[in-house]
């Protein structure tokens, strides 16, 4: 008996010894992977940046409105951010592929559905990028002319503009990341029909001079009448 | 020949049927049925009572009309100048009219008209607007014959305009111009002007062709050209400006045209400007009385409440382009009284200084902060209104001399702001 117990005991010793003999130079494999691939990591954001820096980013992301957002975030500056972004991003593919070296059951899917969504998670990113841009550009250039044609709420007209483009930019992003598709699309679907019905609704009985002066000035501008004001001076 | 290729094939070859020229005139149209016949008519007669001696030829540079303009020029070409018994023609003057390729532009007419006089070794040339209704024979003699004698390289024109026209030119072109460039030439931005053949071939090595901004105001761009290029300059009296020019009647329009191309300017030319720290007279040709005094009226009212909007609609945008200092001045004027308001000479000169060094380092887009300047200038424009309502011609020139001086005591802020030290 106690024979037995001592076999058995040398035998599961044994067994360990040989498991971590087993285990020890995939935990190697994967201490090196950690480390190689922190390095490119870093790499990445060095070179990362220092494009960055070159095509002025921050500048863009100012005019974008992001860096306002990360300023009232307490985060850092658009290019730090976006660089460190793509450290993290590699190194964790990285610490991904070194823990699959440990052959870990289940590890192996985990390792291919974060390969198969970083693509899509770089798209989403340049698109809310460009459509963070775009919405301040126009809701910008909204403003510009709305003062400089004497329109009523020219703020009311930008903020509709930039709401319009955010929106439509939320709801790319949440399809390109797969998120929710049929409630992102609904969502989008409600809210865009109800801001157009609005508009129609508002613009229709608000606005009928308005749009009567519009039409008028875009497609009949000989029967504009010249007023007595600034259309008579030439300003050259 | 280096600027052949901007010529197409149909006028390539009405230009070697003319063959050599040693005078050109040319005409930018694009839809101006109205009055294009006249004004050809009129360059003719100039051309056949001032230059019967010279070879020379009409160049009508189409941007595509669809409303008869070329067949208007050729036709008024054959008019009965030629048959008048106060003129006769001794040599042939040629009238050739094509269309240039790609969308309408004045940028591209004019180069076109440029190339043209290279090809045809023009000694002396001009570009008349095909709106200039009030145009007499004698422009053409004024204009062409400085340059023609060798004494000039460019003239730009002076015109008898009222006193309120011209507001974006007495309020910022002219006196910007001066400022930075060190030449007072009072119509920077002209729709007549002339040059000798050797400016123009100088005119077709400039930069402003690949530029937008060169090429939305290349009236004002040659005009710098000309200047930092060393050319002798000099302005001559015209006569009657039409009242209404119709290529500036949108203001924001005729800002990107002259306050853009302006801006745009100041980058490869900062050694040039940066170093200027006075201005020097040019010669007047010619000269006559300016300015006409009689009643106008004038919506003034407009122009104070767009501004007051700009300054309270636009202070995001505007936070971004001003300093805090010249900010909060704007938004203390625009609380005041219309009967207190005014937007001083120091004020103006510093917020168009800090809308340069902005447009310079691109805060924003550069064509929102051009717009952005759009209703501060309405403000400014209100002041110079009510300031000169009472004014005489020659108080009305003091006080834009006035405004010019405050310009060139200034400068150096914008030397400050451009090296980022502000």
């Amino acid at each position: 008996m106690r024979e037995m117990i001592v076999n058995e005991l040398t035998q599961a010793t044994q067994e360990l010894i040989r498991e971590f003999a087993r285990f020890l130079p995939r935990l190697m494999v994967m201490l090196i992977v950690v480390l190689v691939g922190w390095l490119i990591a870093y790499l990445v954001k060095w070179i990362l940046r220092s494009i960055l820096r070159l095509i002025k980013f921050d500048k863009l992301s100012e005019g974008a409105g992001a860096a306002q957002l990360l300023n009232k975030a307490a985060l850092p500056s658009s290019t730090e951010l976006v660089s460190r972004f793509a450290f993290w991003v590699a190194w964790l593919g990285f610490v991904l592929l070194g823990t699959s070296a440990l052959g870990i059951l289940g590890m192996q899917e985990y390792v291919t559905r974060f390969f198969i969504f970083l693509p899509r998670l770089i798209v989403a990113l340049f698109f809310l990028f460009f459509g963070l841009l775009a919405a301040s550009f126009f809701s910008r250039a909204a403003l510009l002319w709305a003062v400089n044609t004497d329109m009523p709420s020219p703020r009311l007209l930008s903020s509709a503009a930039r709401v319009l483009i955010t929106v439509f930019t939320a709801s790319a992003v949440f399809e390109e990341l797969g998120l929710a598709d049929s409630t992102m699309l609904l969502a989008f679907a409600i809210v865009m029909g109800a801001v157009m019905l609005g508009l129609a609704i508002a613009f229709g009985i608000g606005g009928q001079h308005l749009a009567r002066r519009f039409l008028e000035s875009r497609f009949a501008p000989e029967k504009k009448e010249v007023k007595d004001g600034e259309d008579e001076l030439s300003p050259l | 020949m280096a600027e052949e290729s901007v010529l197409t094939d149909e006028f390539v070859r009405q230009l070697i049927y003319v063959g050599e020229a040693d005078i050109l005139i040319g005409v930018p149209t694009y839809n101006n049925a109205e009055t294009v016949g006249q004004v050809v008519q009129t360059i003719r007669a100039g051309l056949l009572k001032y230059f019967p001696r010279e070879r020379a030829v009409i160049v009508n540079a189409d941007g595509g009309s669809r409303d008869q303009t070329p067949d208007l020029v050729r036709g008024a070409s054959i008019s009965d100048a030629q048959r008048s018994a106060d003129f006769q023609a001794l040599r042939t003057l040629h009238c050739i009219s094509a269309e240039y390729p790609g969308e309408p532009s004045t940028g591209t007419a004019l180069r076109t008209i440029l190339a043209s006089a290279e090809l045809l070794r023009a000694s002396a040339c001009a570009v008349v607007s095909p709106e200039s209704t009030s145009i007499e024979p004698e422009w053409i003699e004024r204009l062409l014959r400085p340059v023609f004698q060798g004494n000039f390289d460019f003239i730009t024109p002076l015109y008898r305009r009222h006193k309120f026209d011209g507001l974006l030119m007495r309020n910022l072109v002219y006196p910007m111009t001066r400022a930075f460039y060190g030449k007072r030439v009072k119509e920077p931005y002209a729709a007549e002007f002339s040059f000798s053949g050797a400016l123009g071939n100088h005119f077709l090595a400039q930069e402003i062709w690949t530029h937008e901004a060169g090429r939305t105001g290349t009236e004002i761009s040659l005009t710098i050209s000309a200047i930092t290029g060393g050319f002798r300059l000099a302005q001559s009296f015209l006569g009657v400006k039409p009242h209404v020019d119709a290529r500036s009647a949108d203001l924001i329009a005729a800002m990107r045209q002259t306050v853009g191309a302006l801006f745009w300017s100041l980058e490869p030319n900062f050694s040039l400007w940066s170093s200027n720290h006075d201005s020097q007279s040019i010669p007047t040709l010619n000269a006559g009385e300016e300015v006409t005094l009689e009643p106008l009226r004038i919506n003034r009212k407009r122009l104070l409440g767009i501004f007051h909007s700009g300054v309270a609609e636009l202070e995001p945008v505007l936070k971004q382009i001003l300093s805090p200092p010249t900010l909060s001045e704007l938004q203390r004027i625009a609380a005041l009284a219309e009967d207190d308001f005014s937007y001083a000479d120091d004020l103006w000169a510093r917020t168009v200084y800090e809308f340069a060094a902005s447009y310079h380092k691109s805060v924003i887009s550069r064509d929102h902060i051009i717009q952005a300047l759009a209703p501060l200038y309405r403000g400014r424009a209100f002041t110079f209104l009510v300031e000169n309502r009472e004014a005489s011609a020659d108080e009305l020139q003091q006080n834009v001399e006035n405004f010019c001086l405050t310009c060139e005591r200034l400068k150096p802020s914008l030397v400050e702001l451009w090296n980022g030290r502000k």
